[in-house]
């Protein structure tokens, strides 16, 4: 659906070049929702502005479609255009305009007949539940409702794809659960390809298919946010993961509990999160397990669950445990206790 | 009573006749200002650095030529460019041969004033309508002037009243005007009745103008 190939973009400032994009090669399938996270700075801003060319590429092509977007001519770039929506962390509504106006002038400006317009901008003020501010002024709403106005002009061109630019980032929590819910709403019941940027783990977690983790330009993790974020390999990638637990344990418990045995992290994915394998290592080795701290938590519809755990026994009854533990499908890590020492667990 | 009246018999044609000069001059000259300030403001913003349209050489020749003009002031500009009112009009006299070198003075002036207006509009707006597909040229009038029309009005009030000003030097190239009337009579005739009113009349207008001003820019702001 959408194609980046080894796209790069080169600012030149005063101060000399920067390479906000490098060599990134992306590949959204039609109907996900894919997610692009990274902290600020790491690119992903240019590179979704790459896809509909409001940032032009120095290096590579974009094709939508199987059309190359770099290729084409002002006026056919434009045609191409309106098969994409797009929503924005400033919403970018036009000040002096009702809600109606504000996604009627748009459709106006494309050449639709005027009584299309109107059924188009009922219809999708009600998908995005705002029926009842068609004559406010986008002064008099809320961010959450002024972002529901901003969606419902994107997605009343009825686009195939909807890019989102930081889209919940100016909200708060509770807006933004709403928002994303709106989203994937979008996204199952319209049949809409839905490419975000975020720096939210909760926005991945919620509503991603796909993820890629961007850092200085380049892409360096990729692929379903179960593979990525349950078996993080870049130090990017394990930050946003460690984002989504609180682990926060005191240096000197470790160091004390350090001399009793191993302080391991389990990851548990999908079904082996709910069945108690603690309870058996401690019954078959003679291992006794004790939970520091722990969280569950879901990616999209699968539960993703994380304990910190001292095993208090001998190296070798540990290391039997830990082989077992990895046997049940459980991801083991910081066994060996130097390694313990240089990990963050937090 | 009967001195307004005596007042009125002795100047009040006069003084309405001169009224219509300076609106007959005021708004052909703001009309003629706006049409050629307007898009000059427009291609200021356009061809900015940063801006989509970018060009240093289009933007850096306008910039000189509006600083330029701008840098004479009307009274010296008035006879500066008499050839060329000549060339353009085929008189130099009366209100046709005043009307040029007031656009040429006001035009310029309104495109700066317009140009920090339209400056007002949110980038990501114009970027969300270049997303959506939408061609430039109705950009430019859909959101830009549209969005900006509350600094738009702000601005037009300003050069209006600059303008009013302008045309008191109207009467050097005999082409009458209220300030026209004040300094003939009022100052070279000590007729300081004359002058008393003109002022007065002066003043309500400019008043009036920019109260209508802020009016109509509150009303279109909505935030």
């Amino acid at each position: 659906m959408i194609k980046l190939q080894n796209v790069s973009k080169t600012f030149v400032t005063k101060k000399g070049k920067v390479e906000a994009l490098k060599n990134v090669s992306l590949e959204v399938k039609k109907g996900e929702i894919f997610g692009v996270i990274g902290y600020s700075g790491a690119g992903k801003s240019t590179l979704i502005r790459t896809v509909n060319l409001l940032e032009k590429p120095s290096e590579g092509t974009v094709s939508v479609n199987g059309t190359e977007l770099t290729k084409l001519s002002p006026n056919k770039l434009s045609a191409s255009r309106k098969k994409i929506g797009m929503i924005f962390q400033g919403f970018n509504l036009l000040k002096t305009a009702t809600v109606y106006e504000n996604i009627s002038i748009p459709l106006r400006l494309s050449g639709l007949p005027k009584a299309e317009i109107d059924n188009r901008v009922k219809k999708y003020l009600s998908i995005v539940g705002i029926e009842s501010k068609s004559d406010s002024y986008p002064s008099q709403l809320s961010g959450g409702q002024k972002q529901r106005v901003a969606i419902a002009r994107a997605i009343a061109h009825e686009p195939e794809i909807l890019l989102s630019d930081e889209a919940t980032s100016a909200l708060d929590p509770d807006t933004t659960e709403a928002i994303l819910d709106l989203l994937l709403k979008i996204n199952e019941e319209l049949g809409i390809t839905i490419l975000l940027i975020t720096h939210e783990m909760k926005v991945i977690q919620k509503i991603c298919d796909r993820v890629a983790v961007m850092e200085n330009g380049e892409v360096v993790e990729n692929g379903s946010v179960l593979d990525v974020f349950t078996a993080p390999r870049h130090e990017t990638t394990k930050r946003f993961v460690n984002s989504i637990f609180h682990h926060q344990l005191p240096e000197a418990l470790l160091t004390k509990l350090k001399e009793t045995g191993s302080i391991v992290s389990l990851s548990f994915v999908d079904n082996t999160s709910g069945e108690p394998t603690l309870a058996l290592v401690s019954k078959k080795f003679n291992v006794f397990p004790n939970i520091l701290s722990g969280t569950i938590t879901q990616l999209k519809d699968v539960p993703y669950g994380k304990l910190i755990v001292h095993l208090q026994g001998d190296d070798s009854e540990i290391d039997r445990a830990v082989e077992f533990l990895e046997q049940q499908h459980v991801l083991v890590e910081g066994v060996k206790r130097n390694d313990v020492k240089n990990k963050r667990i937090s | 009573m009967s001195k307004i009246s005596e007042f009125l018999d002795l100047w009040g044609d006069q003084i309405i006749e001169a009224i219509l000069q300076t609106f007959q001059m005021t708004s052909i000259a703001l009309l003629i200002s706006i049409l050629i300030g307007l898009p000059l403001a427009a291609f200021l913003v356009l061809t900015r650095q940063g801006a989509r349209l970018e060009n240093k050489y289009v933007y850096g020749f306008l910039n000189t030529v509006i600083n330029v003009i701008r840098s004479v002031p009307f009274i010296i500009l008035l006879f500066f460019i008499l050839p060329f009112t000549k060339f353009i009009v085929g008189t130099s006299i009366g209100v046709k041969g005043v009307i040029v070198p007031l656009v040429v003075y006001t035009a310029p002036y309104i495109a700066r004033l317009m140009e920090s207006a339209l400056l007002e509009v949110d980038r990501g707006v114009l970027e969300a309508y270049e997303a959506m597909g939408i061609p430039t040229k109705k950009i430019i009038w859909n959101v830009l002037v549209r969005e900006s029309r509350p600094a738009i009005v702000l601005g037009l009030t300003i050069a209006t009243i600059g303008l009013i000003g302008a045309t008191a030097m109207a009467g050097l190239v005999g082409a009458g005007g209220l300030g026209d009337l004040a300094y003939r009579f009022g100052h070279l005739r000590y007729e300081a009745d004359v002058m008393y009113v003109t002022v007065f009349l002066l003043i309500v207008l400019v008043q009036g103008l920019q109260t209508a001003g802020n009016v109509i820019a509150a009303r279109l702001r909505k935030d």
